[in-house]
C-alpha cells in the first residue's frame, strides 16, 4: 500500500513538473481541424503523421478535431480560435464558407495554414497552403514509364471511380501519351476502385488474346486484382518480366510487392504535410520569413514514386500506409 | 385426375417463367458469336504456381458471377416471402468478410482458422439477417426501408471491425478458395455455387420451406390459418439471405486476399434484385423460381463481360448495360408477355386454318 501510495506521488509530480514546463510558454498551442480517419487509407496517414509532429516532445501543444462534415468543422474552428491557438490547421471538407472565421482568426492574431485541401478565399487571409498536386502525380509515373524505354508500350488502364480527382490527376498524364501516340491504349476502363472488377477486366483482356506489356492500375487495391488475372493465367510481371505493373497510394503491402520484385512502381500522393508547416511555424516564431511560396500562397508537395529496383524497407516503413 | 392437371398447369408456368431469362442469355451468346466466333472457346494453361487450370470468357464469366448468383438465391427467397428486397446484402457482405479477416488476423493462418472464421462470419452474418427480418416480420417495416438502416451503416461497421485501409490476409489456402485449389483446373468459387446450388435443391427437396414461402408470399392471413408461422418464414428467409451474404463476401475476400470495406461487393445488391427480376419473379412476392435467378445473375455477369471485350468506353459502360436492361425489363413485363402471348396462339390458330383448309383441299 504504501509503495502504491508512493508512486502515486511520484506520478503526481512528474506531472506537475511538466504541466510547470509547458507553463513556461515554450510549447505553441495548436489547433488542428481535418477530416476523420476513417475516410481512407490516406487520411489515416495524414491523421497520424499531424499527431507524431505536433506532438509534446516537438514542443507543440496540439488540440484535435475531425469531421467530415463543413459546418462542425467551422464551429471546432471557431472553438479553437475562443481557446486562444496561436496556430489554425485546416483541411476543410468544403472549399467555401471559411471566409469569415478566417477573418475572426486574422483579427485574434492567429496564423492559418491551409494542408491538403485549399479553400476559395482572399489569399491574404493564411499564411500558406500545403496542397497536393494530383496532375503531377500522373505526370511522375508516366514519366517513370518513358524512362523504362521499352519498344513497345501496350497499356492495360485501369481507372478509378470517374470523375474523382484521384482518377482525373492519374488519367491525365496518360491519356496525353496516348493521344501523342507515344503508347498504346490496349484498354481503358473504370473498374470504380474495385479489386475484383479489376480483375475481371485484365481476364477478358487476357481472353482476347490482345498482347499487352503494361499495367497501370490508379490504386493499389486495383493493381493487386490485376495481378491475380495475370497469375492465374501464367504470365509472369514485375522486375524484368513480361508485363510491369504499375500502382498508386503506397500501401504498406503494396510496397512490399515491389520489395519483392513482383510489381515495378508505386506512387503516391503524399499525406505527409505536418513537418512542411511545422517548419513553416517555427520560422514565423524566429521571426524570420516564410520562402518558396507560389502566388496563391501555395507549397505543392513533392510527389514520392518508387521503383521496384530501389526502393527499400526504409522506406516502406517511412512511406508506407497501412500496417 | 383434379390433382395431376394442377400439377401440369404448374408445370408449364414455371417453365414458360424460365423463357425471359433464357432469351436474355440467348441473345447475348448469339451476339458474342457473331461478334468474335471464338468468344467462349475454352482453354487450359498453366498458372504462375504451375499448374494447369481452365481459361477463357466462358470461366471468366462463370467465375466472376459467382457471387451475385448466390446473393441472388438468397434474395428470391426473401423476394418471395416478404414481397419486398434487401438492398443491404453488399454492406452485409463488407461485414462478414470484415469478420472473416479479423479472425485470420488474429493468428497465423490454418485451415481450422479459416473454417472457424468463415464459421463466425456465417453466424454474424445470420444475426444481422435476423435483425433485418425482425423489423420486416415484427414490426412490419417495408423491406427496403428496414434494410436501409444496414445499407446505411453496414460499410462503417465493417471499417470499425478492422480499421485501416484495405488489410491484407496472404496465404495459400485464402488463394485456393479465391481462385485455384492446387490440382483442381476449375476455379474454387464456382465450385462453391455449385454446393451452394445442391444444398438450396436439398432443402426445397426435403422439406417444405419453399411452400410455405410461397404461401405466405401469395397470402400471409391463408398461410395463418393453415397453421403456418409467416412471421417465422419471413425471418428464415432473412437469416438464409444473410448467410449467402457471408459465403460472397468470403468468396470476395479470398479472391484477393484483401478486403476494402467500401468498394467490396459495391451496389452488387441492385444486380441480385435485377437477377430475382430477369428471372422472371414477381417484385411483389409469392411464387418463385430460383433457377430464373441463377440464369439472370449470369445473364447480368455476361453481359459486363461482353461490354468489356467490347472496350465501351468507361463513361458509357453503365448506360450501354442501361440499355440492355431496359429491353430485358420490357421484354418480360405482363403487357409484352400478354401481346406476345396473344399474336402466337393467333398464329397458331391461323396456321392451323389454313393446314386443314390445304387438307381439304388435297382430299377434294
Amino acid at each position: 500500500m504504501k509503495k502504491l501510495i508512493g508512486l502515486l506521488l511520484t506520478l503526481a509530480m512528474v506531472m506537475t513538473m511538466a504541466m510547470v514546463a509547458f507553463a513556461d510558454g515554450e510549447a505553441i498551442k495548436v489547433g488542428v481541424v481535418n477530416n476523420p480517419p476513417s475516410e481512407s487509407g490516406y487520411r489515416e496517414a495524414n491523421v497520424n503523421d499531424f499527431i507524431n509532429v505536433f506532438s509534446e516532445e516537438n514542443g507543440y501543444d496540439a488540440g484535435f478535431y475531425y469531421s467530415i462534415k463543413n459546418d462542425e468543422q467551422l464551429s471546432a474552428a471557431r472553438q479553437f480560435i475562443t481557446d486562444g491557438v496561436d496556430y489554425l490547421l485546416i483541411s476543410a471538407a468544403e472549399t467555401t464558407g471559411w471566409d469569415s472565421v478566417l477573418k475572426d482568426a486574422q483579427e485574434a492574431g492567429i496564423g492559418v495554414f491551409l494542408f491538403d485541401r485549399m479553400i476559395e478565399c482572399d489569399p491574404e487571409l493564411f499564411e500558406a497552403a500545403v496542397v497536393s498536386d494530383m496532375a503531377m502525380e500522373g505526370e511522375t509515373a508516366v514519366n517513370w514509364l518513358l524512362d523504362q524505354k521499352l519498344d513497345e508500350y501496350n497499356i492495360i488502364h485501369i481507372q478509378g471511380a470517374m470523375g474523382s480527382d484521384a482518377q482525373l490527376g492519374r488519367t491525365g498524364a496518360l491519356d496525353a501519351q496516348f493521344e501523342a501516340g507515344t503508347m498504346k491504349k490496349v484498354v481503358q476502363q473504370t473498374a470504380t476502385w474495385d479489386e475484383a472488377e479489376a480483375k475481371k477486366i485484365v481476364e477478358s483482356v487476357i481472353n482476347s488474346k490482345e498482347p499487352f506489356n503494361v499495367i497501370y492500375a490508379e490504386n493499389d487495391g486495383m493493381a493487386k486484382g490485376a495481378v491475380a488475372a495475370l497469375d492465374e493465367a501464367g504470365i509472369t510481371h514485375g522486375v524484368d518480366k513480361d508485363v510491369i505493373v504499375m500502382g498508386f497510394d503506397c500501401n504498406k503491402w503494396a510496397l512490399r510487392e515491389l520489395l519483392a520484385g513482383n510489381w515495378n512502381y508505386d506512387g503516391q500522393c503524399s499525406p505527409f504535410q505536418a513537418q512542411v508547416i511545422s517548419d513553416m511555424i517555427q520560422k514565423l516564431e524566429a521571426g524570420e520569413e516564410i520562402e518558396g511560396l507560389n502566388d496563391m500562397k501555395q507549397i505543392i508537395s513533392v510527389e514520392k514514386g518508387f521503383d521496384a529496383r530501389e526502393i527499400t524497407e526504409d522506406d516502406i516503413a517511412t512511406y508506407g500506409l497501412g500496417e | 385426375m383434379e390433382k395431376t392437371m394442377k400439377k401440369q398447369s404448374g408445370f408449364l408456368t414455371n417453365y414458360s417463367q424460365l423463357l425471359i431469362p433464357l432469351i436474355a442469355v440467348a441473345l447475348l451468346v448469339i451476339f458474342n458469336l457473331i461478334r468474335d466466333p471464338s468468344f467462349f472457346s475454352v482453354g487450359i494453361a498453366a498458372n504462375n504456381n504451375g499448374f494447369p487450370v481452365l481459361q477463357g470468357n466462358l470461366i471468366s464469366i462463370l467465375n466472376g458471377a459467382s457471387e451475385l448468383v448466390i446473393l441472388s438465391m438468397g434474395m428470391t427467397l426473401v423476394t418471395a416471402a416478404s414481397g419486398g428486397q434487401d438492398i443491404s446484402v453488399g454492406a452485409l457482405a463488407a461485414i462478414a468478410g470484415s469478420v472473416f479477416v479479423k479472425v485470420l488476423k488474429s493468428g497465423p493462418i490454418t485451415g481450422w482458422s479459416v473454417i472457424g472464421g468463415f464459421v463466425l462470419c456465417c453466424i454474424v452474418a445470420m444475426i444481422f439477417g435476423a435483425f433485418n427480418g425482425t423489423l420486416v416480420a415484427c414490426f412490419r417495416i417495408q423491406p427496403m426501408i428496414a434494410t436501409l438502416i444496414l445499407f446505411t451503416c453496414g460499410r462503417s461497421v465493417a471499417y470499425w471491425i478492422n480499421g485501416g485501409a484495405t488489410p491484407t490476409v496472404e496465404s495459400p489456402i485464402i488463394t485456393a478458395i479465391g481462385s485455384f485449389i492446387p490440382g483442381i483446373p476449375i476455379p474454387t468459387p464456382i465450385l462453391i455455387v455449385v454446393v451452394t446450388g445442391v444444398i438450396f435443391a436439398l432443402i426445397f427437396r426435403f422439406t417444405n420451406l419453399g411452400l410455405y414461402i410461397q404461401t405466405v408470399g401469395i397470402n400471409q392471413g391463408a398461410a395463418r390459418l393453415n397453421g403456418i408461422n409467416s412471421v417465422w418464414i419471413k425471418l428464415l428467409a432473412f437469416i438464409i439471405l444473410g448467410a449467402c451474404c457471408s459465403i460472397a463476401g468470403m468468396i470476395n475476400v479470398s479472391r484477393l486476399s484483401l478486403i476494402n470495406h467500401e468498394t467490396i461487393l459495391i451496389n452488387i445488391e441492385m444486380d441480385a434484385i435485377l437477377a430475382v427480376a430477369i428471372g422472371g419473379n414477381s417484385l411483389g412476392g409469392g411464387k418463385f423460381r430460383m433457377v430464373g435467378s441463377i440464369i439472370g445473375a449470369y445473364a447480368i455477369q455476361m453481359l459486363t463481360i461482353t461490354l468489356y471485350a467490347m472496350k465501351v468506353p468507361s463513361t458509357d459502360v453503365k448506360a450501354y448495360k442501361a440499355i440492355v436492361i431496359i429491353i430485358l425489363v420490357v421484354m418480360g413485363s405482363p403487357v409484352v408477355k400478354e401481346k406476345f402471348g396473344r399474336f402466337w396462339s393467333n398464329m397458331k390458330r391461323h396456321r392451323q386454318r389454313t393446314g386443314s383448309l390445304a387438307g381439304k383441299e388435297a382430299q377434294s
